[in-house]
């Protein structure tokens, strides 16, 4: 066990927290933003735009890996584009694993998001604006301090959920040693080889992280 | 109370699932997965009320679920090294081990838009950025492709380029949908998919492709699983896996 620890590679463990901080840099900035536009904005077809872009939770993430593999792998519009002007593919790269993990933990940023912004109060929120306050400023100043407690223990969770990810993943971004096999795929790699210790020892890491971060978003969402 | 009711009912739709002694489990190589579909087909239609329940995946991936003590009969790989390691493991009965077909590693390349690749040297050309070949601990076609790239002194160039998939087939997705230049399977997979991947040429210097099958030691239906091992040897099963272009053993 001690023998696996020491010479154990630590690229995967880096890999997968390079993913999870993207990933979930994206599913922030754009959780909040659609979270914010469902919870205070009335406009048609808005449950159903809400439903969509919470699919990805309840799909399997076979769904998701599929999904990017049509619409970014060399052979669609958007991939053939890149690929031709930019010689860039998604596919194979770790860019890919963040775009399949950011897609995957959107839904737990945008759903506490939606609900902490539906839990501020608008009477604070009127009295900055008969105070001079501009919309933005009343929206900086005011509504996300107080939605942030909310945000941030989505946000935890997502990058838990983006730390785990592994069929979307798996399907675009591939499990290459040393580029692309990132955690979870190092230790489904580990187990179909035999490599029981590895395994194991992949699985303590992984869910000790896990359990701390999980831990902070409960303080958080306690703090709520 | 309704919840017993719905396991009951649930027990009793099992029940006959499980106690049924003409089912037989093949785990088999995903290489073999066309063929042992027809073979299987014919297997039960040769013997009636025997169903064959058929598992596809990579050869070290089923012995890893052997291994685990997966409930199947007969194990079917694409390799010997595998197979030995399962005898090691004592997980077959070895007096029943036979290899039953042989087959060709061959590099391919997309239809469309391939690089146009001649030898194997122009793998390590700049304009070829992606190979796809099998995972080389647990995948046969990865470990054929590492002895003849290690033959012709290419591997260690080629490892920035290489892309690692978890069964022969799941190379050959790769290649047909365009995203590798090449790679690395069986003559048998690229003629399932002619309309999107070319066959470049048959690599040398690699141990022989040729498929062992066994009967697991803890199998129940012993007498039925080296029924489907003597079926593999008749013309009847020969002709099916040549038809799907496996050679004899």
């Amino acid at each position: 066990m001690f023998s696996t620890l020491t010479s154990l590679d630590w690229f995967p463990l880096g890999l997968s927290l390079k993913v999870a901080v993207a990933a979930t840099l994206f599913a922030l900035l754009l959780g909040t933003g659609l979270g914010w536009l469902f919870a205070r904005r009335r406009f048609p077809g808005r449950s159903l735009l809400e439903a969509l872009f919470m699919l990805p939770l309840v799909l399997p993430p076979t769904v998701v890996g599929y999904a990017i593999l049509v619409a970014a792998g060399r052979r669609s519009a958007l991939g053939a584009w890149l690929y031709r002007h930019f010689d860039y593919t998604l596919i194979f790269s770790w860019h890919g694993a963040v775009a399949a993990s950011a897609i995957v933990a959107l839904p737990l940023v945008l759903k506490s998001a939606s609900a902490a912004f539906a839990g501020v109060d608008k009477s604070l929120e009127a009295a900055a604006t008969t105070l001079g306050q501009s919309a933005f400023s009343v929206f900086v100043r005011v509504t996300l301090p107080l939605a942030w407690p909310g945000i941030l223990a989505g946000t935890l969770l997502a990058f838990a959920r983006a730390m785990g990810e592994f069929g979307a993943s798996l399907m675009v971004a591939g499990s290459i040693p040393g580029k692309t096999e990132t955690l979870s795929m190092a230790i489904y790699n580990a187990s179909q080889a035999g490599n029981d210790d590895l395994a194991l020892m992949l699985v303590i890491i992984t869910s000790v992280i896990s359990v701390l971060v999980l831990a902070l978003s409960n303080r958080f969402l306690a703090r709520r | 109370m309704r919840l017993s009711r719905l396991l009951a009912t649930l027990s009793l739709i099992a029940v006959p699932l499980a106690a049924s002694a003409q089912d037989l489990t093949v785990s088999a190589a995903a290489s073999l997965t066309n063929a042992f579909k027809d073979v299987g087909a014919q297997f039960e239609k040769a013997n009636p009320g025997v169903s064959v329940k058929l598992n596809f995946a990579a050869s070290g991936a089923l012995l890893r679920q052997i291994e685990q003590g997966a409930p199947v009969d007969v194990f079917a790989s694409a390799d010997q090294a595998t197979m030995d390691r399962g005898d090691k493991q004592g997980l077959i009965d070895a007096a029943t081990r036979r290899d039953f077909a042989a087959n060709s590693l061959v590099l391919i390349e997309p239809v469309q838009g391939g690089a146009q690749v001649r030898a194997l040297k122009d793998l390590a050309d700049g304009k070829i950025t992606r190979v796809a070949v099998g995972k080389v601990d647990t995948v046969p076609v990865g470990r054929y492709t590492k002895q003849a790239l290690e033959s012709a002194g290419l591997w260690s160039t080629l490892q920035p380029k290489l892309v690692f998939a978890d069964n022969v087939r799941q190379v050959l997705d790769y290649v047909s949908r365009g995203e590798v230049d090449a790679g690395f399977v069986y003559r048998t997979d690229a003629a399932i998919m002619r309309d999107k991947v070319k066959i470049v040429l048959t690599a040398q210097g690699h141990d022989p492709v040729s498929y062992p099958a066994a009967v697991i030691k803890e199998s129940r239906n012993k007498k039925l699983a080296a029924k489907f091992l003597d079926y593999l040897a008749t013309p009847e099963a020969g002709k099916i896996l040549e038809q799907y272009g496996f050679g004899k053993p």
